[in-house]
């Protein structure tokens, strides 16, 4: 119970912190002027004359990409630059709690811009006859890829005390693994470790996003990115054990 | 209510601290001196257990800071030095943040709230947030969080550095109003503090105790009585004979 009520405090902490500065407003209008256009001008929405969302979740792990690192960079880097971290960690919270209290105010976060993109799906409603379980599956699909860069973020954030090298690692870690199944990356894989290959192509976000995508629901992806948040929070908690001061 | 023992902590091969230990009882203001660099702020960070120490342990109201961590830090209020605090936050919310976290619900937090706001008199700025404060109101705003709950021991880390003469001598008439209940560790390395707040004073040099007393103990190790002279002896001959 009280490991919850915990949690709860730092979500609530950290999630109005969004809120109480532009931070929150210019976050929101550029993702979903970003997810728009993308959808809308590159996938050619209406062009396809389907009604289907594809076009629509197709980028959202690029969209990701992009703001995702920007929204989680303070989570840690923020605390240790300020020296609130000494505050946060001497109060009657465990490092674990404080992890996860963040990581989920992070993630929520995001899932409210998420949740800001009803209008497509009323459109394509009132179009023609989607399937409604497609849908659901891609907008859970995007909420769990949002989740793991999520966790990506937390992980980079607390690795350093400067919110830009926590943005580009947390950039650069996520590209890496949006990308890991593409083959320009495997074809890397295959030449100095074949055996390497397989497993990285396995770890692609982009793979397991797809099937979610194309309204799949698989037990298998769900876990894959259940599995790659747990590691990523874990190391964290590693991280921010050993260098805590630093 | 505090019991320090053999606590030593080294970066590499630097030892910061280097067996340090005392106890300091309900009632008494213990002023934990020492030069810049002297293992000061370590040993608050092992004590509260931000830092985890090399070696020995500290122990708040009985619970063990590494094995009950949690237990023991409801016991303790800690100023970290600088007074780190939410900057986007005004300052009723963010104590009633740390109302929260410290396990106080609804009216009870808003009480506890409200007392600290009256004790820290940051009554004319509560509604400001934190980042808009002078450095005063921003001490007296950390100061507030680290007596929220009352706690029987209370640490406080450089809490008058950079302050005025009046918000130092505010901040310590808050220390002396709550010294009859609890037990406080007050560091500095400002030696007059010793004499407005202090019941005894530990002098610590490069990681050692090198002095432990009442403030007129320890004057009384120097002939003219000034405990300036007895903090330069102690402190300079270590500096000297690392330089030599």
């Amino acid at each position: 119970m009280h490991d919850l009520r915990n949690i709860n405090t730092i979500f609530r902490r950290e999630f109005r912190n969004y809120f109480n500065s532009p931070v929150a407003y210019v976050f929101m209008v550029a993702f979903l002027l970003l997810v728009g256009f993308l959808t809308f001008m590159v996938a050619g929405y209406y062009e396809r004359r389907e009604a289907d969302l594809g076009p629509f979740f197709l980028w959202h792990p690029w969209v990701y990409l992009l703001l995702v690192p920007a929204a989680t960079m303070g989570l840690w880097a923020e605390e240790r630059r300020t020296g609130t971290i000494e505050l946060l960690l001497t109060l009657p919270v465990t490092l674990g709690q404080a992890i996860i209290g963040k990581f989920l105010a992070a993630w929520a976060f995001i899932s409210i811009g998420l949740a800001l993109t009803f209008p497509i799906v009323l459109t394509t409603l009132l179009l023609g006859h989607p399937d409604a379980g497609a849908i659901a599956a891609g907008y859970v699909g995007s909420f769990l890829l949002a989740g793991a860069c999520v966790s990506v973020g937390t992980l980079t954030s607390a690795m350093t005390r400067s919110q830009v090298i926590g943005f580009v690692l947390a950039l650069f870690a996520c590209f890496i693994l949006i990308l890991a199944g593409f083959e320009p990356v495997t074809n890397l894989f295959a030449k100095w470790a074949p055996t390497l290959a397989e497993g990285v192509a396995a770890c692609s976000f982009l793979g397991h996003f797809d099937s979610m995508r194309r309204g799949v629901l698989d037990l298998y992806d769900i876990v894959y990115y259940v599995g790659v948040m747990v590691f990523m929070l874990t190391a964290a908690h590693v991280v921010l054990n050993n260098r805590r001061a630093s | 209510m505090l019991t320090v023992s053999e606590l030593r902590k080294s970066f590499g091969p630097i030892h910061a601290v280097n067996g340090v230990s005392f106890t300091v009882n309900k009632g008494e203001v213990l002023g934990f001196l020492g030069p810049n660099g002297a293992g000061k702020s370590t040993t608050m960070r092992m004590i509260t257990g931000f830092l985890p120490p090399s070696g020995g342990t500290a122990t708040i109201c009985g619970h063990d800071i590494q094995e009950d961590a949690v237990a023991a830090k409801q016991c303790m209020g800690y100023l970290p030095e600088n007074a780190p605090s939410y900057h986007a936050m005004t300052v009723t919310e963010f104590l009633s943040f740390i109302a929260r976290v410290r396990g106080f619900v609804r009216s009870e937090a808003q009480d506890r709230v409200e007392a600290a706001i009256r004790k820290s008199r940051l009554e004319t700025v509560r509604y400001q947030a934190v980042e808009t404060l002078s450095k005063g109101f921003r001490q007296r705003a950390c100061f507030a969080q680290a007596i929220l709950h009352d706690p029987p021991v209370l640490i406080m880390d450089e809490p008058t550095d950079g302050l005025d003469p009046n918000q130092k001598h505010l901040v310590r008439e808050m220390i002396k109003e709550m010294a009859s209940e609890k037990a406080i560790i007050v560091s500095t390395h400002i030696l007059e503090e010793v004499d407005a707040v202090c019941t005894r004073a530990i002098i610590i040099s490069r990681g050692t105790i090198v002095a432990n007393g009442t403030p007129e103990e320890l004057k009384a190790k120097d002939p003219n009585n000034r405990l300036e002279d007895v903090f330069r002896t102690l402190t300079m001959n270590e500096e000297t004979s690392s330089h030599a």
